[in-house]
């Protein structure tokens, strides 16, 4: 026996708020976070991703609240990303409950806060969030993925192989990759990516971008996925955590 | 104390997210206080000692609050301690990170030492093999448990539970009044609930 491949869903919330549709019928308020973390914590979530796009700072506070009352009823670990942007950021959404903190376009501006929040909380809190997308010509990613920022919109020029590596180095205790080519397609994983990021990272990788059937699940397993995120698939009820589990079993692998 | 219900005492040594287990021995009744004020843990029912991070960072927090003469003294008078991830870890001899060698608090033999495994940190839900004679895994001995690191503890000992990552490590380990778990069951979902449950019921 050995450690379960981990389902997770994300949630998007802004100020507050889950956004991106959720369709669950019978949830009184299909809005509210921490509602949705327990729906999904009943139904086998192994973790909980919340990214924040709350897009005024002003509002952080609602995040922090909703942080903190969802840790109060759900007994699974969670991940909240969004807008980190320093030591003391990670410091408010730990003591708010997270377990661990999804680093993104801050640490892009400044890789050395990866540093800083490994040192100061260790790494088990760290998450380096990849958003990446195929370069349109070799030369500008060695591996032919590139970081990108804003929703896929803003090229960096960085090398998305390399920027997971460099994280590891820097003391990230995850990596969640992001393709942005894949998300919102629901045709499937990136699977080459996973590949080219598991092959030089020995960090624990989460696959996300591009789930849209249950098959989808076990090749990015295969690719060499510790973790598989999906959102709209499963907030509008075209998967359902059961199913997933059910189809990564199938396919030969442990699931809890 | 509430009547009824078994004081609990989480010690703040500034390690963490420590409202997860407050709220999850709350959940199983307890009366649960987050303090970092080891006086009042003394005549708790039960202590918990939680920890993330670094080893040094976690002895250093210890260190601090006179956590490690707390732990010494209760467990000399078979007071429950609860250790849980890095605060299973201190109650250890030594724990090795980067090549430097720290004390712990030492009421466990064995050392803390980097896990043998392709991929680091443990990170996830595995299952364990606990011992017959098992209090804290009581009727839940089948369960997956939420695990978050990359040091461990080798078997050997007595009162272990053995889980596998790369190689076997110990997963919990309960010898008289001293409980601790590797794994984190205030976010181990119903299971580790239970787990706290069996351990709520053996403080008196």
């Amino acid at each position: 026996m050995s450690v379960a491949v981990r389902v997770i869903p994300c949630l998007d919330v802004d100020a507050g708020r889950v956004v991106k549709g959720v369709n669950f019928r019978d949830l009184r308020d299909a809005g509210n976070p921490v509602e949705l973390a327990a729906r999904y914590d009943a139904e086998g979530a192994d973790e909980l991703v919340f990214l924040d796009i709350t897009a005024s700072s002003g509002s952080r506070e609602t995040t922090y609240d909703v942080v903190r009352r969802t840790a109060e009823q759900v007994f699974i670990p969670l991940t909240v990303g969004g807008g980190v942007r320093s030591v003391d950021d990670v410091d408010r959404l730990l003591r708010a409950g997270a377990d661990k903190v999804g680093v993104n376009t801050a640490a892009i501006a400044r890789p050395d806060l990866l540093g800083e929040i490994a040192e100061r909380f260790g790494s088990q809190v760290l998450v380096l969030s990849v958003d990446a997308r195929r370069s349109a010509t070799e030369s500008a990613s060695g591996s032919g993925y590139e970081v990108t920022t804003h929703g896929g919109r803003e090229r960096t020029g960085i090398d998305a192989v390399g920027w997971a590596r460099r994280g590891e180095e820097l003391g990230v205790g995850e990596i969640l990759l992001n393709s942005m080519d894949a998300d919102g397609t629901k045709d499937g994983f990136d699977l080459e990516m996973i590949e080219a990021v598991r092959a030089v990272v020995t960090v624990p990788v989460i696959a996300s971008g591009g789930a849209g059937a249950v098959e989808h699940f076990a090749p990015a397993v295969a690719a060499g996925a510790d973790a598989v995120l999906a959102a709209s698939v499963f907030h509008f009820g075209t998967l359902r955590l059961g199913e997933v589990k059910e189809s990564l079993r199938a396919g030969g692998y442990e699931v809890r | 104390m509430t009547a009824g219900k078994p004081s609990v005492v989480v010690i703040d040594h500034g390690s963490g997210n420590l409202r997860s287990a407050e709220r999850a021995l709350a959940r199983v009744g307890a009366d649960v206080v987050v303090s970092a004020d080891v006086s009042i843990a003394t005549e708790a029912d039960g202590v918990v000692l939680p920890g993330v991070g670094a080893f040094a960072a976690c002895m250093a927090g210890v260190h601090a609050v006179t956590a490690d003469a707390l732990v010494r003294d209760r467990l000399a008078q078979e007071r429950p301690v609860l250790g849980i991830c890095v605060g299973m870890q201190v109650l250890y001899d030594a724990g090795e990170e980067h090549g430097v060698r720290t004390e712990g608090i030492g009421v466990v033999n064995g050392e803390v030492v980097r896990l043998n495994a392709a991929i680091l940190p443990h990170m996830g839900w595995n299952t364990v093999s606990p011992p017959a004679e098992s209090q804290l895994f009581a009727g839940i001995g089948q369960q997956r448990f939420y695990f978050v690191h990359s040091y461990g503890v080798r078997p050997g000992g007595v009162g272990e539970t053995v889980a596998v990552h790369g190689e076997p490590f110990v997963a919990a380990v309960e010898t008289g009044a001293l409980s601790a778990t590797q794994f984190h069951p205030e976010k181990s979902g119903d299971a580790g609930l239970s787990l706290l449950e069996n351990w709520l019921q053996t403080l008196h």
